[in-house]
Protein backbone atom coordinates (compact mmCIF):
# COMPACT_ATOMS: atom_id res chain seq x y z
CA UNK A 1 0.00 0.00 0.00
CA UNK A 2 3.02 2.67 0.57
CA UNK A 3 4.37 1.55 -2.41
CA UNK A 4 1.10 2.53 -4.39
CA UNK A 5 0.98 5.81 -2.18
CA UNK A 6 4.13 6.96 -3.13
CA UNK A 7 3.61 6.31 -6.72
CA UNK A 8 0.30 8.17 -6.52
CA UNK A 9 1.64 11.31 -4.36
CA UNK A 10 4.65 11.28 -6.98
CA UNK A 11 2.18 11.86 -9.57
CA UNK A 12 -0.06 14.36 -7.60
CA UNK A 13 -3.31 12.54 -8.22
CA UNK A 14 -4.44 12.61 -4.54
CA UNK A 15 -7.39 14.96 -5.78
CA UNK A 16 -4.86 17.70 -7.17
CA UNK A 17 -4.73 19.37 -10.56
CA UNK A 18 -2.90 17.85 -13.75
CA UNK A 19 0.38 15.85 -12.93
CA UNK A 20 4.09 16.82 -14.38
CA UNK A 21 5.31 14.09 -17.14
CA UNK A 22 7.31 11.67 -14.95
CA UNK A 23 9.30 8.67 -16.27
CA UNK A 24 8.79 7.30 -19.82
CA UNK A 25 6.16 4.27 -19.97
CA UNK A 26 8.77 1.82 -20.68
CA UNK A 27 10.39 2.40 -16.76
CA UNK A 28 6.06 2.34 -15.97
CA UNK A 29 6.08 -0.73 -17.39
CA UNK A 30 8.92 -2.52 -15.29
CA UNK A 31 7.47 -0.90 -12.18
CA UNK A 32 4.04 -1.69 -12.76
CA UNK A 33 4.70 -5.09 -13.51
CA UNK A 34 7.23 -6.07 -10.78
CA UNK A 35 5.02 -5.20 -8.43
CA UNK A 36 2.16 -7.88 -9.54
CA UNK A 37 5.20 -10.07 -9.91
CA UNK A 38 6.12 -9.22 -6.15
CA UNK A 39 2.41 -9.63 -5.31
CA UNK A 40 2.08 -12.85 -6.57
CA UNK A 41 5.30 -15.26 -6.65
CA UNK A 42 3.66 -18.30 -7.71
CA UNK A 43 1.90 -16.76 -10.73
CA UNK A 44 3.65 -17.37 -13.77
CA UNK A 45 3.93 -14.23 -15.95
CA UNK A 46 1.93 -15.64 -18.72
CA UNK A 47 -0.85 -17.05 -16.36
CA UNK A 48 -1.97 -13.29 -15.54
CA UNK A 49 -3.78 -13.54 -19.15
CA UNK A 50 -6.23 -15.71 -17.63
CA UNK A 51 -7.75 -13.04 -15.09
CA UNK A 52 -8.76 -13.48 -11.58
CA UNK A 53 -8.65 -17.37 -11.82
CA UNK A 54 -5.14 -17.55 -11.69
CA UNK A 55 -4.51 -15.36 -8.66
CA UNK A 56 -3.96 -17.70 -5.05
CA UNK A 57 -6.99 -18.15 -3.04
CA UNK A 58 -9.40 -18.57 -6.02
CA UNK A 59 -9.25 -22.09 -6.94
CA UNK A 60 -12.69 -23.14 -6.04
CA UNK A 61 -13.21 -20.32 -9.09
CA UNK A 62 -10.06 -21.51 -11.25
CA UNK A 63 -11.97 -25.35 -11.11
CA UNK A 64 -15.20 -23.43 -12.57
CA UNK A 65 -13.62 -21.54 -15.39
CA UNK A 66 -12.13 -24.49 -16.46
CA UNK A 67 -15.37 -26.72 -16.44
CA UNK A 68 -16.72 -23.75 -18.40
CA UNK A 69 -14.15 -23.68 -20.83
CA UNK A 70 -14.81 -27.91 -21.91
CA UNK A 71 -17.39 -25.91 -24.07
CA UNK A 72 -17.18 -21.98 -23.20
CA UNK A 73 -20.17 -20.12 -24.16
CA UNK A 74 -18.55 -17.17 -25.94
CA UNK A 75 -18.24 -20.04 -28.89
CA UNK A 76 -21.96 -18.81 -29.82
CA UNK A 77 -20.49 -15.31 -30.63
CA UNK A 78 -17.83 -15.99 -31.72
CA UNK A 79 -19.12 -17.57 -34.68
CA UNK A 80 -21.25 -14.96 -35.09
CA UNK A 81 -18.39 -12.62 -35.33
CA UNK A 82 -17.11 -15.48 -38.16
CA UNK A 83 -19.91 -15.35 -40.16
CA UNK A 84 -19.45 -11.71 -40.21
CA UNK A 85 -16.03 -11.15 -40.66
CA UNK A 86 -16.37 -14.01 -43.78
CA UNK A 87 -19.61 -12.49 -45.48
CA UNK A 88 -18.78 -10.47 -48.32
CA UNK A 89 -20.09 -6.92 -47.88
CA UNK A 90 -21.88 -4.54 -50.19
CA UNK A 91 -18.93 -3.71 -51.75
CA UNK A 92 -18.35 -7.41 -52.53
CA UNK A 93 -15.40 -7.29 -50.30
CA UNK A 94 -14.23 -8.67 -46.42
CA UNK A 95 -13.51 -7.59 -43.41
CA UNK A 96 -10.41 -9.32 -43.86
CA UNK A 97 -9.04 -7.21 -47.09
CA UNK A 98 -9.26 -3.63 -45.05
CA UNK A 99 -6.49 -5.32 -42.63
CA UNK A 100 -2.47 -6.69 -43.06
CA UNK A 101 -2.42 -9.68 -43.06
CA UNK A 102 -5.74 -9.93 -43.87
CA UNK A 103 -6.43 -9.21 -39.80
CA UNK A 104 -4.45 -11.94 -39.05
CA UNK A 105 -1.75 -11.75 -35.94
CA UNK A 106 -2.02 -7.80 -35.93
CA UNK A 107 -4.41 -7.51 -32.93
CA UNK A 108 -1.56 -7.54 -30.48
CA UNK A 109 -0.96 -3.74 -31.59
CA UNK A 110 -4.17 -2.78 -30.85
CA UNK A 111 -5.14 -0.02 -29.69
CA UNK A 112 -2.41 1.93 -31.59
CA UNK A 113 -1.35 5.73 -32.79
CA UNK A 114 -2.25 6.70 -35.68
CA UNK A 115 0.19 9.31 -36.76
CA UNK A 116 -2.12 10.63 -39.93
CA UNK A 117 -5.51 11.56 -37.54
CA UNK A 118 -3.02 11.87 -34.35
CA UNK A 119 -5.78 9.51 -32.37
CA UNK A 120 -6.04 6.43 -30.41
CA UNK A 121 -7.44 4.23 -32.84
CA UNK A 122 -9.17 0.70 -31.23
CA UNK A 123 -10.12 -2.32 -33.42
CA UNK A 124 -13.83 -1.39 -33.37
CA UNK A 125 -13.31 1.87 -34.92
CA UNK A 126 -11.01 0.33 -37.45
CA UNK A 127 -13.58 -2.80 -38.08
CA UNK A 128 -16.09 0.01 -38.11
CA UNK A 129 -14.68 2.52 -40.62
CA UNK A 130 -14.00 -1.00 -42.37
CA UNK A 131 -17.97 -1.67 -42.40
CA UNK A 132 -18.16 2.07 -43.80
CA UNK A 133 -15.78 2.18 -46.71
CA UNK A 134 -17.38 -1.02 -48.32
CA UNK A 135 -20.92 -0.04 -47.93
CA UNK A 136 -22.37 -1.89 -44.96
CA UNK A 137 -25.03 -0.83 -43.38
CA UNK A 138 -24.58 -2.31 -39.52
CA UNK A 139 -26.77 -1.25 -36.90
CA UNK A 140 -23.35 -0.55 -34.79
CA UNK A 141 -22.33 1.94 -37.08
CA UNK A 142 -25.36 4.38 -36.25
CA UNK A 143 -26.57 3.45 -32.87
CA UNK A 144 -25.70 4.69 -29.50
CA UNK A 145 -23.43 1.79 -28.67
CA UNK A 146 -22.91 2.80 -24.70
CA UNK A 147 -27.04 2.48 -24.66
CA UNK A 148 -28.15 0.02 -27.47
CA UNK A 149 -27.15 -3.17 -26.58
CA UNK A 150 -28.48 -5.30 -29.82
CA UNK A 151 -26.17 -2.60 -31.90
CA UNK A 152 -23.42 -2.75 -29.62
CA UNK A 153 -23.09 -7.03 -28.97
CA UNK A 154 -22.29 -7.56 -33.03
CA UNK A 155 -19.83 -5.10 -33.02
CA UNK A 156 -18.22 -7.06 -29.88
CA UNK A 157 -18.95 -10.67 -31.49
CA UNK A 158 -16.97 -9.04 -34.98
CA UNK A 159 -13.93 -7.43 -32.82
CA UNK A 160 -14.09 -11.09 -30.81
CA UNK A 161 -13.28 -12.87 -33.87
CA UNK A 162 -11.01 -10.17 -35.12
CA UNK A 163 -8.87 -10.48 -32.11
CA UNK A 164 -9.26 -14.63 -32.09
CA UNK A 165 -7.23 -14.30 -35.65
CA UNK A 166 -4.21 -13.27 -33.27
CA UNK A 167 -4.98 -15.38 -30.41
CA UNK A 168 -1.53 -16.51 -28.47
CA UNK A 169 0.39 -13.09 -30.08
CA UNK A 170 2.37 -10.91 -27.22
CA UNK A 171 0.99 -7.39 -26.36
CA UNK A 172 2.90 -5.02 -28.06
CA UNK A 173 2.07 -1.35 -28.23
CA UNK A 174 4.24 0.99 -30.47
CA UNK A 175 5.04 4.92 -28.03
CA UNK A 176 7.29 5.64 -30.04
CA UNK A 177 5.21 9.01 -31.69
CA UNK A 178 5.20 11.41 -29.12
CA UNK A 179 1.46 11.70 -29.63
CA UNK A 180 1.60 8.14 -28.53
CA UNK A 181 3.08 9.25 -25.33
CA UNK A 182 0.85 11.84 -24.82
CA UNK A 183 -1.71 9.57 -25.53
CA UNK A 184 -0.86 7.05 -22.88
CA UNK A 185 -0.47 9.66 -20.50
CA UNK A 186 -3.53 10.89 -20.71
CA UNK A 187 -4.86 7.21 -19.74
CA UNK A 188 -2.36 6.99 -16.74
CA UNK A 189 -4.23 9.59 -15.45
CA UNK A 190 -7.54 7.97 -15.63
CA UNK A 191 -6.04 4.94 -13.93
CA UNK A 192 -5.08 6.97 -11.03
CA UNK A 193 -7.37 9.61 -10.56
CA UNK A 194 -10.02 8.92 -7.70
CA UNK A 195 -13.62 9.09 -8.97
CA UNK A 196 -17.09 8.65 -8.06
CA UNK A 197 -18.84 8.57 -4.40
CA UNK A 198 -16.93 5.71 -3.95
CA UNK A 199 -14.02 7.84 -4.25
CA UNK A 200 -11.77 4.89 -6.46
CA UNK A 201 -9.65 5.00 -9.06
CA UNK A 202 -8.83 2.18 -11.29
CA UNK A 203 -5.60 1.59 -8.86
CA UNK A 204 -7.06 1.34 -6.03
CA UNK A 205 -9.14 -1.93 -6.48
CA UNK A 206 -6.97 -3.20 -9.36
CA UNK A 207 -3.32 -3.26 -7.83
CA UNK A 208 -3.30 -3.62 -4.04
CA UNK A 209 -6.74 -4.87 -3.46
CA UNK A 210 -6.34 -7.52 -6.72
CA UNK A 211 -7.62 -10.84 -5.84
CA UNK A 212 -9.14 -10.09 -2.77
CA UNK A 213 -12.99 -10.28 -2.40
CA UNK A 214 -15.04 -7.16 -1.32
CA UNK A 215 -17.46 -9.04 0.64
CA UNK A 216 -19.57 -10.32 -2.94
CA UNK A 217 -19.35 -13.32 -4.90
CA UNK A 218 -16.62 -11.58 -7.12
CA UNK A 219 -12.57 -10.89 -6.13
CA UNK A 220 -11.14 -8.10 -7.67
CA UNK A 221 -8.87 -8.76 -10.90
CA UNK A 222 -5.15 -7.98 -11.36
CA UNK A 223 -4.72 -4.91 -13.65
CA UNK A 224 -1.74 -7.13 -15.29
CA UNK A 225 -3.84 -9.08 -17.99
CA UNK A 226 -7.01 -6.77 -17.51
CA UNK A 227 -7.47 -6.64 -21.01
CA UNK A 228 -5.88 -10.05 -22.78
CA UNK A 229 -9.32 -11.61 -22.92
CA UNK A 230 -11.29 -8.67 -24.59
CA UNK A 231 -13.83 -8.82 -26.21
CA UNK A 232 -14.61 -11.24 -23.24
CA UNK A 233 -17.67 -13.14 -22.24
CA UNK A 234 -18.81 -12.48 -18.23
CA UNK A 235 -20.81 -15.46 -16.75
CA UNK A 236 -23.36 -12.23 -15.64
CA UNK A 237 -23.70 -11.33 -19.01
CA UNK A 238 -24.02 -14.56 -20.88
CA UNK A 239 -22.87 -12.73 -23.75
CA UNK A 240 -19.61 -10.94 -25.32
CA UNK A 241 -18.98 -7.67 -24.66
CA UNK A 242 -16.42 -4.39 -25.88
CA UNK A 243 -14.23 -3.30 -23.48
CA UNK A 244 -15.72 -0.24 -23.58
CA UNK A 245 -18.83 -1.49 -22.03
CA UNK A 246 -16.61 -3.35 -19.13
CA UNK A 247 -15.18 0.69 -18.41
CA UNK A 248 -18.99 1.97 -18.55
CA UNK A 249 -20.05 -0.54 -15.96
CA UNK A 250 -17.25 -0.63 -13.51
CA UNK A 251 -17.09 3.85 -13.27
CA UNK A 252 -21.31 2.90 -12.65
CA UNK A 253 -20.29 0.02 -10.00
CA UNK A 254 -17.85 2.67 -7.91
CA UNK A 255 -21.17 5.15 -8.48
CA UNK A 256 -18.86 7.47 -11.10
CA UNK A 257 -20.81 9.22 -14.55
CA UNK A 258 -19.79 6.60 -17.31
CA UNK A 259 -18.19 8.06 -20.14
CA UNK A 260 -19.14 7.56 -23.66
CA UNK A 261 -18.20 3.99 -25.38
CA UNK A 262 -16.27 5.14 -27.84
CA UNK A 263 -14.84 8.12 -26.37
CA UNK A 264 -11.35 9.48 -26.29
CA UNK A 265 -10.83 9.30 -22.89
CA UNK A 266 -11.46 5.32 -22.73
CA UNK A 267 -9.59 4.69 -25.87
CA UNK A 268 -6.85 6.39 -23.76
CA UNK A 269 -7.16 4.32 -20.89
CA UNK A 270 -7.50 0.80 -23.32
CA UNK A 271 -4.03 1.99 -24.34
CA UNK A 272 -2.60 2.67 -21.12
CA UNK A 273 -3.58 -0.64 -19.90
CA UNK A 274 -3.06 -2.62 -22.90
CA UNK A 275 0.12 -1.07 -22.60
CA UNK A 276 0.62 -2.37 -18.98
CA UNK A 277 -0.19 -5.90 -19.95
CA UNK A 278 2.53 -6.07 -22.79
CA UNK A 279 4.28 -9.23 -23.38
CA UNK A 280 1.14 -10.99 -22.34
CA UNK A 281 0.08 -13.65 -24.71
CA UNK A 282 -3.83 -12.60 -26.13
CA UNK A 283 -6.58 -14.52 -25.08
CA UNK A 284 -9.77 -13.03 -26.28
CA UNK A 285 -12.55 -14.05 -26.63
CA UNK A 286 -11.97 -15.47 -22.89
CA UNK A 287 -14.58 -16.35 -19.82
CA UNK A 288 -14.01 -13.52 -17.24
CA UNK A 289 -15.90 -12.77 -14.72
CA UNK B 1 -58.15 -52.90 -51.39
CA UNK B 2 -55.38 -53.54 -54.27
CA UNK B 3 -51.55 -53.40 -52.69
CA UNK B 4 -50.84 -49.42 -53.63
CA UNK B 5 -46.87 -48.81 -53.82
CA UNK B 6 -46.93 -46.07 -51.01
CA UNK B 7 -44.72 -43.55 -53.13
CA UNK B 8 -47.77 -43.77 -55.33
CA UNK B 9 -50.23 -43.41 -52.76
CA UNK B 10 -49.00 -40.54 -50.41
CA UNK B 11 -48.85 -38.70 -53.92
CA UNK B 12 -52.25 -38.88 -53.97
CA UNK B 13 -55.27 -37.19 -53.56
CA UNK B 14 -56.29 -39.23 -50.76
CA UNK B 15 -53.05 -39.46 -48.53
CA UNK B 16 -52.69 -35.01 -49.08
CA UNK B 17 -56.61 -35.40 -47.62
CA UNK B 18 -55.38 -37.61 -44.93
CA UNK B 19 -52.04 -35.92 -43.78
CA UNK B 20 -54.43 -32.47 -43.93
CA UNK B 21 -56.91 -34.11 -41.45
CA UNK B 22 -53.98 -35.27 -38.92
CA UNK B 23 -52.49 -31.90 -39.04
CA UNK B 24 -55.31 -30.06 -38.37
CA UNK B 25 -56.01 -32.48 -35.77
CA UNK B 26 -52.61 -31.75 -34.20
CA UNK B 27 -51.54 -35.21 -34.41
CA UNK B 28 -48.83 -34.66 -36.59
CA UNK B 29 -47.07 -31.62 -34.52
CA UNK B 30 -43.69 -33.14 -33.00
CA UNK B 31 -44.12 -30.71 -29.90
CA UNK B 32 -47.16 -31.90 -29.17
CA UNK B 33 -45.76 -35.67 -28.91
CA UNK B 34 -42.96 -34.90 -27.18
CA UNK B 35 -44.76 -32.40 -24.35
CA UNK B 36 -46.85 -35.41 -23.24
CA UNK B 37 -43.86 -37.47 -22.78
CA UNK B 38 -42.16 -34.19 -20.81
CA UNK B 39 -42.82 -34.89 -16.85
CA UNK B 40 -44.33 -31.68 -16.06
CA UNK B 41 -45.81 -32.47 -12.74
CA UNK B 42 -42.28 -33.22 -11.40
CA UNK B 43 -40.97 -29.84 -13.15
CA UNK B 44 -43.70 -27.70 -11.72
CA UNK B 45 -43.53 -28.99 -8.10
CA UNK B 46 -42.43 -27.03 -5.69
CA UNK B 47 -40.88 -29.37 -2.80
CA UNK B 48 -38.19 -31.24 -3.14
CA UNK B 49 -39.34 -34.48 -1.64
CA UNK B 50 -42.55 -33.62 -4.38
CA UNK B 51 -40.44 -33.54 -7.24
CA UNK B 52 -38.66 -37.20 -6.85
CA UNK B 53 -42.53 -38.36 -6.06
CA UNK B 54 -43.70 -36.90 -9.13
CA UNK B 55 -40.68 -38.11 -11.05
CA UNK B 56 -40.15 -41.59 -10.18
CA UNK B 57 -43.60 -42.23 -8.06
CA UNK B 58 -41.71 -42.55 -5.28
CA UNK B 59 -39.44 -40.48 -2.82
CA UNK B 60 -37.27 -43.84 -1.00
CA UNK B 61 -34.07 -43.65 -2.24
CA UNK B 62 -30.39 -44.96 -0.23
CA UNK B 63 -27.69 -42.74 -0.17
CA UNK B 64 -24.79 -43.48 -1.82
CA UNK B 65 -21.54 -43.14 -1.67
CA UNK B 66 -20.81 -44.19 -5.32
CA UNK B 67 -22.47 -41.08 -7.04
CA UNK B 68 -19.66 -38.80 -7.09
CA UNK B 69 -20.59 -34.88 -7.91
CA UNK B 70 -18.53 -32.44 -9.23
CA UNK B 71 -19.82 -29.13 -8.10
CA UNK B 72 -18.40 -25.85 -6.62
CA UNK B 73 -18.60 -25.00 -2.85
CA UNK B 74 -19.22 -21.79 -3.93
CA UNK B 75 -20.67 -20.73 -7.04
CA UNK B 76 -18.80 -17.96 -9.27
CA UNK B 77 -22.30 -16.71 -10.56
CA UNK B 78 -26.00 -18.69 -9.02
CA UNK B 79 -27.01 -18.30 -12.91
CA UNK B 80 -24.60 -20.74 -14.35
CA UNK B 81 -23.39 -23.39 -11.79
CA UNK B 82 -21.70 -26.33 -13.80
CA UNK B 83 -22.37 -29.49 -12.46
CA UNK B 84 -20.62 -33.20 -13.49
CA UNK B 85 -22.55 -36.62 -11.55
CA UNK B 86 -20.54 -39.48 -12.41
CA UNK B 87 -23.00 -42.66 -10.58
CA UNK B 88 -20.60 -45.61 -10.16
CA UNK B 89 -23.51 -48.14 -10.21
CA UNK B 90 -24.32 -50.94 -12.19
CA UNK B 91 -27.09 -50.69 -14.92
CA UNK B 92 -27.75 -46.61 -14.67
CA UNK B 93 -31.41 -45.92 -16.02
CA UNK B 94 -31.47 -42.15 -15.04
CA UNK B 95 -29.87 -39.62 -13.61
CA UNK B 96 -32.28 -36.26 -11.55
CA UNK B 97 -30.72 -33.14 -10.29
CA UNK B 98 -32.60 -31.03 -8.44
CA UNK B 99 -31.93 -27.70 -6.00
CA UNK B 100 -33.77 -28.02 -2.59
CA UNK B 101 -34.04 -24.19 -2.50
CA UNK B 102 -34.96 -23.42 -5.97
CA UNK B 103 -38.91 -22.57 -6.07
CA UNK B 104 -39.19 -25.71 -8.87
CA UNK B 105 -36.10 -28.20 -7.67
CA UNK B 106 -36.25 -30.44 -11.07
CA UNK B 107 -33.76 -29.08 -12.99
CA UNK B 108 -33.35 -31.94 -14.95
CA UNK B 109 -33.62 -35.85 -15.22
CA UNK B 110 -31.92 -37.58 -18.11
CA UNK B 111 -32.85 -40.90 -18.73
CA UNK B 112 -29.87 -43.48 -20.10
CA UNK B 113 -30.24 -46.57 -22.57
CA UNK B 114 -26.63 -47.13 -23.48
CA UNK B 115 -24.72 -44.16 -22.79
CA UNK B 116 -22.57 -43.99 -19.18
CA UNK B 117 -24.17 -43.07 -15.89
CA UNK B 118 -22.65 -39.70 -16.18
CA UNK B 119 -24.49 -36.61 -16.34
CA UNK B 120 -23.41 -33.21 -16.44
CA UNK B 121 -24.77 -29.39 -17.08
CA UNK B 122 -24.94 -26.16 -16.08
CA UNK B 123 -27.93 -24.76 -13.62
CA UNK B 124 -29.68 -21.63 -12.43
CA UNK B 125 -29.61 -21.16 -8.14
CA UNK B 126 -31.55 -19.21 -6.42
CA UNK B 127 -29.86 -18.91 -3.25
CA UNK B 128 -27.21 -21.09 -1.84
CA UNK B 129 -28.90 -24.64 -1.43
CA UNK B 130 -28.05 -28.63 -1.22
CA UNK B 131 -28.05 -29.64 -4.77
CA UNK B 132 -29.43 -33.06 -4.71
CA UNK B 133 -28.89 -36.21 -7.16
CA UNK B 134 -31.34 -38.77 -7.60
CA UNK B 135 -29.90 -42.13 -9.26
CA UNK B 136 -32.13 -45.11 -10.82
CA UNK B 137 -30.26 -48.21 -11.44
CA UNK B 138 -31.04 -51.75 -11.63
CA UNK B 139 -34.71 -50.14 -10.64
CA UNK B 140 -33.86 -48.70 -7.28
CA UNK B 141 -33.30 -45.08 -6.35
CA UNK B 142 -29.93 -43.85 -4.87
CA UNK B 143 -28.78 -40.41 -3.73
CA UNK B 144 -26.06 -38.11 -3.24
CA UNK B 145 -26.01 -34.37 -2.11
CA UNK B 146 -23.49 -31.40 -2.22
CA UNK B 147 -23.95 -27.93 -0.92
CA UNK B 148 -23.26 -24.67 -2.96
CA UNK B 149 -23.04 -21.58 -1.66
CA UNK B 150 -24.93 -18.42 -4.13
CA UNK B 151 -24.05 -15.05 -3.12
CA UNK B 152 -24.71 -11.87 -4.64
CA UNK B 153 -22.96 -8.42 -5.01
CA UNK B 154 -19.59 -7.59 -4.73
CA UNK B 155 -18.63 -6.16 -8.34
CA UNK B 156 -20.39 -8.58 -10.30
CA UNK B 157 -23.09 -6.47 -11.57
CA UNK C 1 -33.21 -18.19 -37.91
CA UNK C 2 -31.94 -21.57 -36.92
CA UNK C 3 -30.03 -21.60 -33.12
CA UNK C 4 -26.50 -22.21 -33.56
CA UNK C 5 -26.46 -26.31 -32.06
CA UNK C 6 -22.80 -27.27 -31.12
CA UNK C 7 -21.91 -30.59 -30.65
CA UNK C 8 -18.28 -32.34 -29.95
CA UNK C 9 -17.15 -35.09 -28.40
CA UNK C 10 -13.94 -35.88 -26.67
CA UNK C 11 -12.01 -39.30 -25.35
CA UNK C 12 -12.88 -38.67 -21.39
CA UNK C 13 -11.46 -41.45 -19.04
CA UNK C 14 -11.65 -44.41 -21.66
CA UNK C 15 -14.71 -43.66 -23.09
CA UNK C 16 -16.08 -41.09 -25.13
CA UNK C 17 -17.83 -37.57 -23.88
CA UNK C 18 -20.73 -35.99 -26.03
CA UNK C 19 -20.75 -32.28 -25.12
CA UNK C 20 -23.31 -30.05 -26.62
CA UNK C 21 -24.00 -26.53 -26.40
CA UNK C 22 -27.10 -24.57 -27.83
CA UNK C 23 -27.95 -20.94 -28.22
CA UNK C 24 -30.88 -20.97 -26.14
CA UNK C 25 -32.78 -18.03 -24.33
CA UNK C 26 -34.09 -20.83 -21.66
CA UNK C 27 -36.49 -17.53 -20.34
CA UNK C 28 -38.05 -19.28 -16.75
CA UNK C 29 -41.45 -17.50 -17.19
CA UNK C 30 -40.64 -15.22 -14.32
CA UNK C 31 -39.03 -12.43 -15.13
CA UNK C 32 -41.05 -9.19 -16.38
CA UNK C 33 -39.67 -7.31 -18.85
CA UNK C 34 -38.87 -3.69 -17.68
CA UNK C 35 -40.11 -1.48 -21.06
CA UNK C 36 -43.94 -3.57 -21.05
CA UNK C 37 -44.09 -4.41 -17.28
CA UNK C 38 -45.62 -8.00 -19.11
CA UNK C 39 -44.05 -11.47 -18.13
CA UNK C 40 -41.71 -12.73 -20.56
CA UNK C 41 -43.18 -16.15 -21.42
CA UNK C 42 -41.07 -19.41 -20.56
CA UNK C 43 -38.97 -20.38 -23.75
CA UNK C 44 -37.12 -23.26 -22.73
CA UNK C 45 -35.71 -26.47 -24.19
CA UNK C 46 -37.72 -29.35 -22.62
CA UNK C 47 -36.24 -32.64 -24.54
CA UNK C 48 -32.94 -33.54 -25.59
CA UNK C 49 -31.98 -36.64 -27.72
CA UNK C 50 -28.47 -38.52 -28.13
CA UNK C 51 -28.36 -41.03 -30.72
CA UNK C 52 -25.15 -43.20 -31.79
CA UNK C 53 -24.82 -44.28 -35.21
CA UNK C 54 -29.28 -43.57 -35.25
CA UNK C 55 -29.36 -45.93 -32.10
CA UNK C 56 -31.00 -43.26 -28.93
CA UNK C 57 -28.08 -43.97 -25.96
CA UNK C 58 -30.00 -40.83 -23.84
CA UNK C 59 -32.76 -38.35 -23.66
CA UNK C 60 -32.62 -35.46 -21.41
CA UNK C 61 -35.87 -33.92 -20.24
CA UNK C 62 -34.60 -30.23 -18.70
CA UNK C 63 -36.50 -27.75 -16.85
CA UNK C 64 -36.33 -23.26 -16.76
CA UNK C 65 -33.43 -23.61 -14.51
CA UNK C 66 -31.13 -24.98 -16.68
CA UNK C 67 -28.88 -22.12 -17.77
CA UNK C 68 -29.35 -19.98 -20.93
CA UNK C 69 -27.32 -21.44 -23.67
CA UNK C 70 -26.95 -24.39 -22.20
CA UNK C 71 -24.41 -26.70 -22.18
CA UNK C 72 -24.88 -30.62 -21.74
CA UNK C 73 -22.74 -33.72 -21.70
CA UNK C 74 -23.00 -37.16 -21.34
CA UNK C 75 -20.57 -40.60 -21.76
CA UNK C 76 -20.53 -43.65 -23.74
CA UNK C 77 -18.59 -46.20 -24.00
CA UNK C 78 -17.30 -48.29 -27.11
CA UNK C 79 -17.67 -45.17 -29.20
CA UNK C 80 -14.88 -46.19 -32.61
CA UNK C 81 -13.74 -43.08 -35.09
CA UNK C 82 -16.80 -42.81 -37.60
CA UNK C 83 -19.20 -43.15 -35.47
CA UNK C 84 -22.02 -40.40 -36.18
CA UNK C 85 -23.37 -38.68 -32.41
CA UNK C 86 -26.37 -36.64 -32.55
CA UNK C 87 -27.88 -34.36 -30.91
CA UNK C 88 -31.53 -33.39 -31.67
CA UNK C 89 -33.83 -30.73 -29.13
CA UNK C 90 -37.04 -29.15 -29.16
CA UNK C 91 -38.75 -26.13 -26.58
CA UNK C 92 -41.85 -25.57 -25.22
CA UNK C 93 -42.45 -22.78 -27.84
CA UNK C 94 -42.20 -25.91 -31.08
CA UNK C 95 -38.45 -25.36 -32.39
CA UNK C 96 -36.21 -27.35 -32.40
CA UNK C 97 -32.65 -28.21 -33.63
CA UNK C 98 -30.42 -31.44 -34.43
CA UNK C 99 -26.60 -30.92 -35.20
CA UNK C 100 -23.89 -34.56 -35.74
CA UNK C 101 -21.04 -34.98 -35.41
CA UNK C 102 -18.38 -37.92 -36.13
CA UNK C 103 -16.04 -39.29 -33.24
CA UNK C 104 -12.18 -38.70 -34.45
Amino acid sequence: MKRILILVAAIGLTGAATAPALADPASDLKQFQDFFKKKFQTVKFDDFANGLYVLPGNEDYLEQWKAYNEFPPYELGLANGKKMWETPLKSGKTFASCFKNGGKNIAQHYPYWDQTTQKVRTAEMDLMDCAKRNEADFKFLTADLGKEQGARVPLAELTAYFYSLSKGQRISIDLSQPGAVKAYEEGKKFWWSRRGQLNFACANCHMDLAGKNLGGNQPLSAALGHTTAWPAQRLEWGRIETIHFRYMTCNSQVRAKSLKHGSEAYNHLQLYETYMSSGLPLSAPAMRN
Amino acid sequence: MTHTPRRTFLKSGLALGLVSAAAAAGLLKPARVLAAEWPKGAFESKKLEEAIQNLFGSAQATASGSIRIKAPLQAENGAVVPIAVTADLPNVQSIALLVEKNAQPLIANVNLSGAEGYFSARMKMNATSDVHVIVKSAGKLYSARQNIKVTVGGCGG
Amino acid sequence: MARQTRIRTKPQEGVTEVLVLVSHPMETGQRTDPKTKEKIPAHFIQKMTFTLNGKEIAVADLGIAVSKDPLVAIRVKGAKPGDKVKVAWSDNQGESGSEETTVG
